[in-house]
């Protein structure tokens, strides 16, 4: 996934001279994982900046570049690292559009690396998804694996408005897809069904992507269920309508999330299935999710995300209501 | 219409130890043999066991950690002023001051091993935890330091930040809090002269970290900060400042980061060997050394054996941390709330029950 976000920065960056990214670390280090290696090189110091250690200062001079024009991708080290910046995201970029009645705009994109799983020290392991989605006037994209980056990282760039982009760091080297060379566009907000299934909805994000199809491999290879698993791709904007559908079909949904369970995107998600699909849920819908607690650190680590363990228990208790 | 000079400013620097090992003697902080003695065993311990976690870090028995080796001086100079009473407001690299304020060895171990428990001072020990967000806990000190002042303690508080943390927003809200409420607090920058790869000229266009000082209302002294004279002598006179009602200060340690910034970084990707080479010749603990022997504190056979002393106390250290028990899954829980709330009371009989069915 590194070098496919790699590549959809290098060819935005050949396409859109506009386009310029900053951040810690993102010049000669080429990124703490390696993520703008090469781009410094190729684009110089002018269109990828090495900025002071400050992460408010990042995202706010990012949003006055965004204003005058220019298509920053700023480069926070970790999600963990991004609450100074939060201010800037909520009280500003979220919202000068809707402030200058659409006059001046922040088509900014804000990249960090972010989740468990990777045995990291404090502060690096947390999935705080909901609190960016949550803002109204932000976009929330968390890509599944490396071609889903590159996709999703192109059109985030091209996005009008401002949007957030999560990589999940255990992501960045376990999971190999094919990569087409050429530049391609996954439209923000359309979801997609990685696997049909008939029996119930898995809806899953990020790394637990590939979880929830562990899981629902399993439970085909038991002869069990089938199971559909959808990838939702972006949080905001959400694709309700393909999940609804899906749902309609399958009557049953498990949503996965490895963010605490508490205010987690879960609860957004069964709230819209009751809205939208009570009469065809055959069973409440669960939640698998990290616990309500501070993440831990490496040698509990396993005990808090979701496993494929987990997600089969709460789909065979969905389909057993 | 007169044009008036208002405040004009002057930046000092201190050193007191050369790197042949001798000293400005008019400079000289008061200390008695055995004090420098001490000086030293603390720097050579903070050494031995940096080297030691390196190694274990290789063998994946510890997870990424920031190494303390090159800036022992300014570590350990500072922290050698401090009493009791006193706070300590740490980052993230403070190997040798936690060590000096009294954890456990094995604990330190624990904690950078991936086990919250090891994240405990010895009851009454004044020392907050490793922060990993950088800058963000120069505020805590300035707080804690009006507490003190607030109940009447004789004390200070020192918190040392690495200059990367300067570019941080909270480091000037610190400061100048600190300057308005007149805080009895130290702010020790460690200045080893690179954040990851982004090196001093591209965190600040001031010449020193120091002269910040001057815009919050408050002296800032720059100091040699691979002399532990040096080091010492300015952040003592600072505590005694603060402990004295006289207010806050800044002292920027000039050091230098021979190391990777963590063990997952590979600095030879931004900078050269020939930079970290002339640096590793003004190895703080060297020049302590010759300084030692010239004054005949001790010789070669007493150096060896301060050293093979420290090691066999960390291998002690390193073979208890190999037998603690790893910790049980209900850790987690125990220490969200002063109370577990029911919420998360059910989702541990969760988890639990999960395990009791997998076994």
């Amino acid at each position: 996934m590194v070098q496919a976000i790699d590549q959809a920065l290098q060819q935005e960056m050949e396409r859109d001279p506009n386009v310029i990214v900053l951040g810690e670390d993102v010049g000669k280090d080429g990124g703490v994982f390696r993520v703008t290696d090469g781009l410094v090189e190729r684009f110089g110091e002018e269109r990828v900046l090495d900025t002071p250690l400050a992460e408010s200062g990042i995202v706010g001079v990012a949003i006055g570049m965004a204003i005058a024009g220019y298509r920053p991708v700023a480069e926070i080290q970790f999600s963990g690292f991004i609450y100074p910046a939060y201010d800037q995201l909520v009280s500003h970029a979220s919202r000068m559009r809707n402030r200058t009645r659409g006059r001046l705009t922040v088509p900014l994109v804000v990249r960090a690396p972010y989740g468990g799983g990777i045995r990291a020290l404090e502060h690096h392991s947390e999935s705080m998804e909901a609190i960016f989605a949550h803002v109204p006037g932000l976009k929330v994209v968390i890509p599944a694996d490396p071609y889903e980056a590159k996709g999703l990282l192109t059109a985030a760039i091209r996005d009008p408005d401002p949007v957030v982009f999560f990589e999940p760091a255990r992501v960045y080297r376990a999971i190999k897809t094919e990569v087409p060379e050429e530049s391609y566009v996954i439209p923000l907000g359309t979801a997609r069904v990685v696997r049909e299934g008939r029996d119930l909805t898995v809806v899953a994000w990020g790394a637990q992507v590939r979880i929830a199809l562990e899981a629902a491999e399993r439970l085909a290879a038991e002869g069990r269920s089938d199971v559909e698993v959808i990838d939702v791709r972006t949080l905001s904007p959400f694709d309700f309508e393909s999940v609804t559908a899906s749902v309609i079909k399958t009557g049953r949904a498990v949503v996965v999330h490895e963010a605490p369970r508490t205010g987690g995107f879960g609860g957004e998600i069964a709230a819209q299935l009751m809205e939208r699909a009570i009469l065809h849920l055959e069973a409440p819908v669960r939640r698998v999710t990290g616990f309500d607690t501070v993440p831990p650190l490496a040698k509990l680590e396993d005990y808090f995300h979701p496993d494929a363990d987990r997600v089969v228990d709460e789909i065979i208790a969905t389909m057993e209501f | 219409m007169p044009v008036t000079d208002l405040v004009s400013f002057s930046v000092e620097r201190v050193e007191v130890l050369d790197p042949e090992g001798n000293v400005d003697e008019s400079l000289m902080p008061d200390l008695a043999a055995d004090r420098v003695m001490e000086l030293y065993h603390w720097m050579v311990l903070t050494r031995r066991f940096d080297e030691r976690m390196l190694n274990l870090q290789r063998q994946g028995r510890l997870g990424t950690f920031a190494r303390v080796t090159g800036q022992e001086a300014a570590h350990i100079g500072a922290a050698f002023a401090l009493r009791d009473q006193d706070w300590m407001v740490p980052s993230f690299r403070e190997t040798g001051i936690f060590l000096m304020r009294g954890m456990r060895m094995e604990h330190y171990l624990q904690y950078w091993g991936g086990d919250e428990r090891g994240n405990v001072m010895p009851d009454g020990v004044r020392m907050l935890p490793t922060a990993v967000p950088v800058g963000t806990h120069m505020l805590h000190a300035v707080g804690l330091a009006w507490a003190t002042r607030q109940r009447g303690e004789a004390a200070a508080v020192l918190t040392s930040f690495g200059e990367g943390a300067t570019s941080e927003g909270d480091f000037g809200e610190a400061m100048n809090f600190a300057g308005v409420f007149q805080a009895p607090v130290v702010f020790l920058c460690q200045n080893n002269q690179w954040a990851i790869s982004v090196p001093y000229r591209r965190q600040t266009a001031a010449c020193t970290v120091a002269q910040k000082a001057v815009g919050y209302g408050m002296p800032g002294t720059q100091v040699d900060g691979n002399d532990v004279f040096a080091v010492y002598r300015m952040v003592n006179e600072a505590l005694d400042r603060a402990r004295n009602g006289g207010g806050p200060s800044l002292v920027e340690a000039l050091t230098y980061r021979v190391t990777d910034h963590t063990t997952a970084d590979d600095a030879r990707r931004y900078r050269s060997e020939e930079e970290v080479e002339l640096w590793r010749r003004l190895d703080p603990i060297d020049r302590l050394a010759r300084y030692m022997k010239k004054q005949g504190m001790f010789d070669d056979v007493e150096e060896a054996s301060v050293i093979a002393a420290a090691d066999r106390q960390v291998s002690e250290a390193v073979a208890v941390f190999e037998a603690l028990e790893p910790p049980t899954p209900e850790e987690m829980f125990a220490h969200v709330y002063a109370e577990i709330t029911p919420p998360l009371a059910e989702q541990r009989a969760d988890l639990l029950r999960r395990l009791e069915g997998k076994r």
